[in-house]
């Protein structure tokens, strides 16, 4: 190893890790923010890590090698600020006998790795498509008819920098390594995603075996290994239960280990409190953090619960009927909402610190039959700020309010959809 | 049992509801689930009294056997009729409750299995009246639009099928039938469990305009804590079967006795994410009802245990006036509520 | 609009929701309605109705239909080929069928008969034929079809004769009527027992429900072909043709109830634990009522379903008997009476049209089933 070279890369990762730290300082303190700064100083300290064993190296190639690990772990915080996962105007449409139900109808979004995104909204808002559109699971008579869904390529490849989902034959080998492996569902309801037939570890076992390379005594000790991460009591004796031989809470926790188990940067929880106790859900929470937190996979949290996103999520994104209607920092949409929907929803719902036995302001009507969709912007018949001649003709887009958020709301602003 | 200057509307006394478990080829009893475990407790009219536990707490239960649609195994349900009597409902047959049934009523989760698809609105809502002695159907055509009207739905709507309506309106729908009969004690299980967010306030807002209106009496049975302290006067806790304190809702939301109890207040999530709820984790499982622990039934999972809980089982009493707990450190205890 | 309680404005909000005419005729509509407006969509389904609606009205009057009285014999006439009906003529419409024409044959020293398309016989609609009485009410001598000329020798034999020279056309007219009431009355009886015994058995449970369960599985534990054979060669031998069909269809339906009973069973024991039902109960309705008004018309729609593709498994079974000779026997008629006729291989030889009534069962069973399956599948528009 030539003096010089040895100094220059000294240099190189020096400066590096001093600017890591300083960007750390620089950066706000919301909720998201900390995230991104505990990623950039894993880094940070990894590098300083790596250098040491650097230091260690028996060989010039053996030293060059591990600073290029170095090297290559910050590049990977570069990539903090690209997104995981870029959902670009996609529209899902379910061709009926009865005529055409547009469930998720032009909805845009990014997914950063480590995020917790919460999407929230009401029964038919399209929570539950969208995340099934990523997957590429929707049923037929559903089609995804318009839009991108762009996955981040994991790093080293240097080929590709997105994928597009879209572009993918649902059933290839190239879809089928994704689902799983790299996006993972925690569906809503545990006793339905578990086979009654067969044990939970030979249900995890197949999972991880279809994913890594491993044998099956191997596979055996990652499901081990998993059930004692998500806090199952006596891993052993549960992996060779069934499904139904598990209370709830336990089904529940089986599931996300299953999910997780072949390690995916993101991770999609349909719903998976609201069958579930109060206790249970709080336990189901923590455990999501925590797990997040470990792993620095990326959450999507879909609920209809508020107090449950408030607890959860860092950004979050409000749905009706197909479209978005606002969307921002946690803290933001709950403290400043902007969207009469999302003032409305806030104001309607109990909680333990309102004022008790008295009448909750409501938002009139209910929501629309899919088929009966309203013209304009799907909120305008029930919306007491609605304008007449604007809001019932025209949809309005998606535009930044504020310093974060964004909202779809032609009381900030008059761009509208393309038809 | 104290209670206030006149007598409570309902009075739960040392209720008991045992499903036997059989097993082999005889059908031998080999043990019990004990959904309703020793649960007493009164309602005064015109109050709501909130009943909230998790799945398998015996909670809905309790609230069927009040309203005799299954027999309890034991004790006693007195009820203060429209006449001024007490009857003890346990003891009734099906032909002594029938000129009773129209005094208590219930309202139930599932807005679309409680309303028979094949009947129209006039039917479903009129059917109450007709079995009760109405036959003229001009007059239950009154009554019903009456009714109807009551609730926010309107009577033209009479004749269609409860297929054409959303899930909100037949729940409303739901709470028109029970009406039907000027019942004076309505069990609500679960009323807006099922329901959409925006839907659930419009329902909890017209159950209490109702209440205020008609002089009703709920029983509020629910998980959800943050509906039931919105709209209850007292409430009442339960864990696998059994009681575990009782007490107005401010109090014990405030101060809770009961360790469970103050284990379900951290655990509601609240809407502010400001506020970090769930800090405090219970740990465990919750027992099967068939096989309970032995002693204080919450005392596995209980931070605050001694040995005395493992063995004894805490009575059910009053330790400050409207205050009931049942557990046996509930004069030492602090324990964290909701401010 | 944002806003407090109120149940007068949110009655103002439901009248803002503009109902469509359509959305008014769907809310309005009955089960039954919703389940015809489904049904109407299977093409091949409503097909098949109109085929049975066909069927059925030769049961109502197979006279009519029929060319000659089903019972001559005569036969010398026996073995006549079927003749084709031509509707078109040199000088237009003027449906004619070929002649037969008989020799003797002189080692055998029987008639055989041939067709002989050089002579034409004049038919037309609507024609007098033999004396008859529609549904016993009053007497005519119309049949669909006929000779123009009344006086003439000739016949019309649109599927030939049989071995005793009786007219199979008019033989198969007969035949379905008895064919197609056998099943229609021993799905009939099957389902008053079936819902009668599976209702008591799923609502009231207990011993009630032990005894008719264990009932149930007896009787399907019962080999079904020996019990068919031993209760009709219980039957007395001297019983009227006509008696000896009633007690095949009672036969019949005391053995096809319990699979109904069991399905009835369970839908009772489910829908006793639905909210409506005890909404009702709490309500004060009686136990009758109950069942009648609220039970019962939960599953009424799968019954129907469920019957009507019964109904084929009785035509057949029927047949099936009748065709061993021990269901329906001469001179009664019916489709595996006349089967039987087609039992030696001579006879298929000489005269294959004599198989034409298997047609009949195919198209019947096939009609039934598409027909059940379409109810089946329209019955249940909730889907919940």
């Amino acid at each position: 190893m030539s003096k010089t070279q040895d100094v220059e890369l000294r240099t190189r990762t020096k400066a590096f890790a001093l600017r890591i730290i300083l960007l750390y300082v620089s950066l706000p303190k919301t909720t998201e923010a900390q995230m991104l700064g505990k990623q950039v100083l894993r880094a940070g300290t990894s590098v300083g890590a790596h250098y040491r064993e650097a230091q260690r190296a028996k060989s010039e190639a053996d030293f060059i090698s591990k600073i290029e690990g170095a090297l290559q772990e910050l590049d990977e915080t570069d990539m903090v600020n690209t997104p995981l996962l870029s959902v670009r105007d996609l529209k899902t449409y379910f061709f009926l006998d009865e005529g055409i139900v547009k469930a998720v109808d032009g909805v845009t979004f990014d997914v950063y790795p480590g995020q917790i995104f919460g999407i929230v909204g009401e029964s038919g808002c399209g929570k539950s498509v969208t995340v099934k559109a990523v997957l590429r699971i929707v049923e037929p008579p559903g089609k995804i008819v318009n839009g991108e869904i762009l996955l981040n390529c994991k790093t080293g490849n240097e080929e590709c920098q997105f994928v597009d989902l879209v572009k993918l034959d649902v059933n290839g080998k190239e879809m089928r390594s994704i689902r799983g492996a790299e996006i993972a569902l925690i569906p809503q309801e545990p006793m339905a995603a578990f086979s009654p037939v067969h044990t939970v570890g030979d249900q995890i076992i197949e999972a991880v075996m279809l994913h890594q390379p491993v044998n099956k005594r191997e596979a055996r000790k990652i499901a081990l290994q998993m059930f004692k991460d998500v806090g199952i009591p006596m891993p052993e004796q549960r992996l060779d239960e069934y499904s139904w031989q598990l209370s709830g809470g336990l089904r529940q926790r089986a599931i996300i280990a299953m999910a997780l188990s072949c390690n995916p940067r993101l991770l999609i929880a349909d719903e998976p409190t609201t069958a579930v106790d109060v206790t249970t859900q709080a336990q189901v929470l923590r455990l999501l953090r925590r797990l997040q937190e470990e792993r620095g996979a990326a959450i999507i949290f879909i609920t209809h619960d508020l107090s449950v996103i408030a607890q959860m999520a860092s950004y979050v994104m409000v749905m009706y009927l197909g479209l978005v209607m606002e969307e921002g920092p946690v803290d933001d949409i709950f403290h400043s909402p902007h969207h009469p929907y999302t003032q409305a929803l806030l104001r309607s719902i109990p909680s333990v610190h309102s004022t008790p036995r008295i009448n909750l302001p409501t938002i009139s009507g209910s929501i629309p039959h899919p088929f009966n969709k309203p013209s304009g912007c799907p909120f305008h018949p029930r919306c007491a700020k609605s304008m007449p001649g604007k809001c019932d003709t025209r949809t309005p887009a998606l535009q930044p309010v504020g310093e974060k958020q964004l909202v779809s709301c032609f009381l900030y602003h008059d761009d509208e959809v393309a038809a | 049992m104290t209670n206030s200057t006149t007598t409570p509307l309902l009075q739960v006394r040392n209720l008991h509801k045992y499903f036997p478990i059989r097993k082999g080829f005889f059908r031998k009893t080999v043990g019990n689930v004990r959904a309703v475990d020793d649960v007493s407790f009164f309602v005064n009219e015109g109050e709501t009294l909130g009943l909230v536990g998790e799945s398998g707490c015996g909670k809905t239960t309790t609230a069927r056997c009040i309203l005799r649609a299954m027999a309890p195994t034991s004790g006693e349900i007195l009820f203060r009729t429209k006449e001024g009597q007490t009857v003890d409902l346990a003891k009734l047959n099906r032909g002594g409750l029938r000129p009773l049934r129209p005094q208590m009523q219930m309202i139930f989760q599932d807005p679309y299995g409680s309303l028979n698809p094949r009947m129209t609105l006039f039917d479903i809502v009129g059917e109450p009246l007709l079995v009760n002695g109405m036959k003229n159907r001009k007059e239950r055509t009154e009554r019903v639009a009456e009714i109807l009207r009551l609730v926010g739905l309107r009577p033209e709507y009479m004749q269609r099928y409860p297929h054409a309506f959303s899930g909100g309106q037949r729940q409303r729908i739901g709470i028109a039938r029970a009406l039907a009969l000027n019942p004076r004690l309505v069990v609500a299980d679960e009323p807006v469990s099922a329901l959409d967010v925006s839907v659930q306030a419009q329902i909890l807002n017209l159950m209490l305009d109702l209440q205020k209106r008609l002089n009703l009496t709920y029983l509020f049975v629910a998980h959800n804590l943050s509906v039931v302290k919105h709209i209850c006067d007292r409430v009442a806790v339960m864990y696998v079967g059994k009681l575990v304190e009782m007490a107005t809702t401010e109090e014990l939301y405030r101060t809770p006795k009961h360790p469970y109890t103050a284990a379900l207040l951290a655990a509601v999530p609240v809407p502010d994410p400001r506020v970090k709820t769930g800090n405090v984790e219970l740990k465990g499982e919750v027992p099967s009802p068939a096989n309970p622990p032995s002693g204080c039934y919450f005392h596995p999972r209980c931070e605050h245990v001694m040995d005395a809980c493992r063995v004894q089982a805490p009575a059910f009493r009053e330790i400050t006036p409207g205050h009931f707990v049942s557990c046996l450190r509930a004069d030492e205890l602090q324990l964290p509520g909701i401010a | 609009m944002t806003e407090n309680s109120s149940t007068q404005a949110l009655a103002q909000e439901l009248e803002k929701a503009a109902t469509t005419k359509a959305e008014e005729r769907v809310s309005v509509a009955s089960n039954w309605q919703l389940v015809w407006w489904r049904f109407k969509k299977n093409r091949l389904a409503v097909l098949s109705a109109v085929i049975l609606i066909f069927f059925y009205i030769i049961v109502l009057v197979p006279d009519f239909f029929s060319t000659q009285d089903p019972e001559a014999t005569e036969a010398r006439l026996a073995f006549i080929p079927a003749q084709s009906l031509h509707l078109l003529d040199e000088s237009g419409i003027h449906p004619w069928v070929p002649a037969v024409v008989g020799k003797r044959n002189p080692v055998t020293l029987r008639m055989e008969w041939q067709i002989d398309p050089t002579r034409k016989v004049y038919v037309r609609l609507l024609a007098p034929g033999f004396q008859y009485s529609i549904l016993g009410l009053f007497r005519t001598d119309i049949h669909l079809l006929g000779l123009e000329d009344p006086k003439s020798e000739d016949r019309i034999y649109l599927l030939g004769t049989d071995r005793m020279g009786r007219d199979q056309w008019s033989r198969m007219m007969f035949g379905t009527r008895t064919s197609m009431t056998v099943g229609l009355v021993a799905v009939a009886l099957s389902v008053i027992l079936g819902v009668l015994l599976g209702g008591i058995s799923g609502y009231f449970g207990g011993w009630v429900d032990l005894v008719i369960q264990r009932l149930i599985e007896l009787l399907q534990s019962l080999p079904t072909i020996p019990i068919w054979l031993a209760m009709t060669a219980a039957l007395p031998q001297d019983w009227r043709p006509d008696q000896v069909f009633f007690a095949i269809t009672i036969i019949l339906a005391f053995i096809g109830w319990t699979t109904l009973g069991r399905e009835v069973r369970g839908r009772f024991l489910s829908l006793r634990e639905e909210d409506f039902v005890l909404a009702a109960d709490l309500a004060g309705c009686s136990r009758f009522r109950i069942i009648t008004r609220h039970m019962v018309p939960a599953f009424m729609s799968h019954i129907i379903a469920t019957s009507t593709l019964a109904i084929p498994v009785m035509i057949i079974s029927e047949t099936s008997l009748s065709y061993l000779g021990l269901g329906i026997r001469p001179p009664a008629i019916s489709w595996g009476v006349l089967l039987q006729e087609a039992q030696n291989i001579q006879t298929i030889a000489q005269a294959p049209w004599l198989l034409v009534p298997g047609l009949f069962v195919i198209l019947a069973v096939l009609a039934f089933n598409l027909v059940g399956d379409g109810l089946r599948d329209a019955a249940d528009p909730y889907g919940h």
